[in-house]
């Protein structure tokens, strides 16, 4: 125990010594919080929508007005000839243009079918689609009454059926997020791939710089076991890393307002366990790689980068290929998302979230265990 | 020129020597852009869908029909009580439950209002924006069709025909909007972070130093030591927009060497920044961390790759305007998707050289201080 009393004291030792590190460590996560939390950001309102309206008629402006009330639509321009659509969608300045053609009142009165067209600009997948979707229904919405209108004047006549409503009128409820407010879903990500970024470049190099650096080599000549050496690296990085634990959750109440539904405590155990498996991973990085370089691009490329792109932070695991899928059970990052949104938003407790923490708890434990092994080898 | 071509050669036979680091640099981003081109998407489909049915009629089991038969969502069957919806939504990951009351039919079938029910799992709020906006289209689709069936002959004809048409991505397409941005942050990160760490390391192991004391200037130093890595990014660049046009069916539309032209001066500012952290970075540890902090996250979140930029609040916006990718992203989007002209993208291409002149200049100042000693 002493032998790891004494490499803990020099870790720690050479921890403050490091004066550029600390303030990374515990600076940046709070500032990236900050920038990051605010920016991510899928909401889609406001799209900026150019009116080219030729009819300009009672219900042509009626038909802009549903548009602009419904708050997904915002008008931007009026045009009077479409040649300008085109170079204000080059520019950014517009994503849609609804083009309302001549006649459109006295066709629609007379009951013929209007031709109403909307341009949409598809660079942006997510919020075209999104756009589509809300004009689809504000249209489809607008043609429904106009015709109920006139069935009513139809219904006066005797001797029919009544239509005096709209057959279905849908009243959605949305649970855990009522506002679908993108920051709800987002700050926890942002907070989660906060956290691995940080263990991830704290650890990733320890080892293997005390290998270039031919430290290592003084370390193995004492009577410290592989096992100890671990651990003696492990404590003071987990230290940090639970210190930034506390950071960003208390950030994230000050600055989003937004506070776990469930346990905080849970949280924080259920943090632990993930900076074991990140804490992990990345000395067994460091343990593998010969050097440093190979040691960060190995942490990048085969673990930063595919945790951000495929644990499910904004783009959804369900709808990768099948391949993929599986590969993703092995990113534990996958588990805390499921971990960090369901306490934050469904208020989630150990009952519902136990397999995630197991499989959390099985992946640090083995990561570690490969890293004392592969340690021992090189020994 | 002719102190800088040595250090030129120098460099490229370390990077030639190293075959493994070479192809790992050159192969790895090809194949991450591969593997999330494939992987990423934002489209909303096979939203998991249940029903409570009160009203067990012929009407409610047609619209039921109507929300499976599109690829939006998946069946996952009727539920007995609406007080087992909780359950479902945090065990079985049900989406969206549409609950029919009792007497929905016989609502309608008196020209009354139906009032359906719509619960969602509003937890990711994309998925539960495009939900409820796929349910309401299909309601509302339905209620037409009801109303049309009331009105017999007289309407059938009325009503407006709405024709949508998507611009540069008519099918709406998930990789083309995401791999562009997908190009513009794995050249970042290789650009930037190779460049900073081939500095440092010559700092740390001392033979900076020897470097300094032979009768070169720094800056020709550094120019001689960039020359080969901005080669190399320029290779592992072409490399992947040409892999991400082929695989992912993306047409280049515009001039193919407007692209190359933005792409060189993008890897210049990744190239300038990691030179600049390498001038405050004494370890590799420190340029590692700081490159990953000031790269990763903020290319991906702040460049307008997924997130739009004109969503984030004005102090967010005004960031935004250091983060190259934002640059590149506009201009990448405009010349493969839309055939922009280059002469549009004059801001963001003056935008690029004045953020490299600005990083080259702050790290020329600190290497006279001896930054890189």
């Amino acid at each position: 125990m002493s032998i790891i009393g004494h490499f803990l004291r020099k870790e720690f030792a050479q921890l403050r010594r490091d004066k550029k590190m600390l303030p990374i460590v515990f600076v940046a996560p709070i500032l990236q919080l900050l920038l990051l939390g605010y920016a991510a950001n899928l909401d889609v309102d406001s799209i900026p929508l150019a009116v080219i309206d030729y009819d300009n008629s009672v219900e042509s402006r009626q038909l802009v007005d549903k548009f602009v009330q419904s708050g997904y639509f915002s008008e931007e321009a009026r045009f009077l000839s479409p040649e300008l659509i085109d170079e204000n969608i080059n520019q950014g300045r517009i994503v849609a243009a609804l083009v309302i053609p001549p006649n459109f009142q006295t066709d629609l009165r007379r009951g013929e079918k209007v031709p109403l067209q909307l341009l949409v600009d598809g660079a942006d997948a997510n919020t075209a689609t999104i756009a589509l979707n809300y004009a689809d229904i504000i249209v489809s919405r607008f043609s429904a009454e106009i015709q109920l209108e006139k069935l009513q004047t139809v219904d006066r006549q005797p001797g029919r059926m009544t239509a005096t409503a709209i057959p279905i009128e849908v009243d959605p409820r949305v649970w855990y997020n009522p506002e679908l407010k993108s920051r709800n879903f987002m700050v926890p990500g942002i907070l989660a791939l906060l956290l691995m970024v940080t263990t991830m470049i704290l650890t990733s190099l320890a080892i293997v710089k005390e290998k270039e650096q031919g430290t290592l080599e003084h370390l193995n000549v004492t009577p410290i076991k592989p096992i100890q050496l671990i651990i003696g690296k492990l404590v003071p990085f987990a230290l940090i890393g639970m210190v930034d634990v506390f950071l960003v959750l208390g950030a994230t109440r000050l600055l989003f307002g937004l506070a776990p539904a469930g346990s905080t405590l849970l949280l924080v155990l259920l943090s632990a366990c993930f900076l074991l498996t990140t804490l992990g991973l990345g000395l067994l990085v460091s343990t593998v790689s010969k050097n440093q370089q190979q040691a960060m691009m190995s942490a990048l490329f085969f673990v930063m980068l595919p945790m951000i792109f495929l644990s499910g932070f904004a783009f959804p695991i369900e709808n990768m290929p099948r391949v993929i899928q599986y590969l993703t059970y092995a990113l534990p990052l996958r588990y805390y998302f499921v971990i960090i949104r369901g306490i934050y938003l469904k208020g989630a407790g150990l009952s519902t979230l136990w397999d995630e923490t197991l499989l959390l708890l099985i992946f640090g434990i083995l990561v570690l265990g490969i890293s004392i092994v592969r340690f021992k080898k090189q020994a | 020129m002719n102190n800088i071509l040595p250090i030129t050669k120098k460099e490229f036979r370390q990077i030639v020597r190293d075959p493994r680091t070479l192809g790992v640099l050159v192969f790895i981003p090809l194949f991450l852009l591969l593997m999330f081109g494939y992987a990423i998407s934002l489209d909303v489909k096979h939203i998991k869908l249940g029903a409570v049915d009160y009203d067990r009629s012929s009407l409610s089991r047609s619209l039921v029909q109507k929300f499976t038969a599109t690829e939006y969502f998946d069946w996952m069957g009727y539920i007995d009580r609406l007080s087992d919806v909780d359950a479902l939504f945090e065990a079985q990951g049900v989406q969206c439950v549409v609950v029919y009351p009792r007497g929905y039919s016989r609502a309608i079938g008196r020209g009354e209002t139906a009032r359906l029910q719509i619960l969602i799992d509003g937890t990711n709020s994309n998925i539960g924006a495009t939900a409820m906006g796929y349910v309401q289209r299909i309601v509302q689709d339905a209620s037409v069709e009801l109303l049309e069936a009331r009105g017999a002959g007289e309407l059938q004809a009325g009503g407006i025909d709405f024709k949508p048409r998507v611009w540069f991505n008519p099918e709406l397409r998930s990789p083309v909007y995401l791999i562009p941005g997908l190009i513009a942050l794995i050249l970042v990160v290789t650009a930037v972070i190779s460049t900073a760490m081939s500095i440092v390391r010559e700092k740390e192991h001392g033979t900076m130093e020897q470097l300094i004391v032979a009768p070169i200037h720094p800056v020709q130093l550094i120019v001689g030591k960039t020359i080969p890595y901005t080669l190399l990014s320029l290779v592992i660049a072409l490399m992947v927009l040409m892999a991400g046009s082929y695989f992912f069916d993306i047409h280049i539309q515009g001039s193919f060497w407007a692209l190359m032209l933005m792409t060189f001066l993008f890897l210049l500012s990744c190239l300038t920044l990691g030179l600049l952290i390498s001038t405050i970075a004494d370890s590799q540890q420190v340029a590692f961390m700081l490159a990953t902090i000031i790269t990763l996250l903020p290319t991906f979140i702040l460049s307008g790759f997924i997130f739009p930029i004109r969503n984030m609040p004005v102090f967010v916006q005004v960031v935004t305007y250091i983060i190259p990718a934002r640059y590149y992203l506009v201009a990448l989007r405009g010349i493969m998707l839309k055939g922009a002209p280059l002469h549009v993208f004059w801001f963001e291409s003056g935008a690029l050289v004045l953020l490299s002149a600005v990083m080259l200049t702050i790290s020329a100042v600190r290497m006279k201080k001896g930054g890189l000693a």
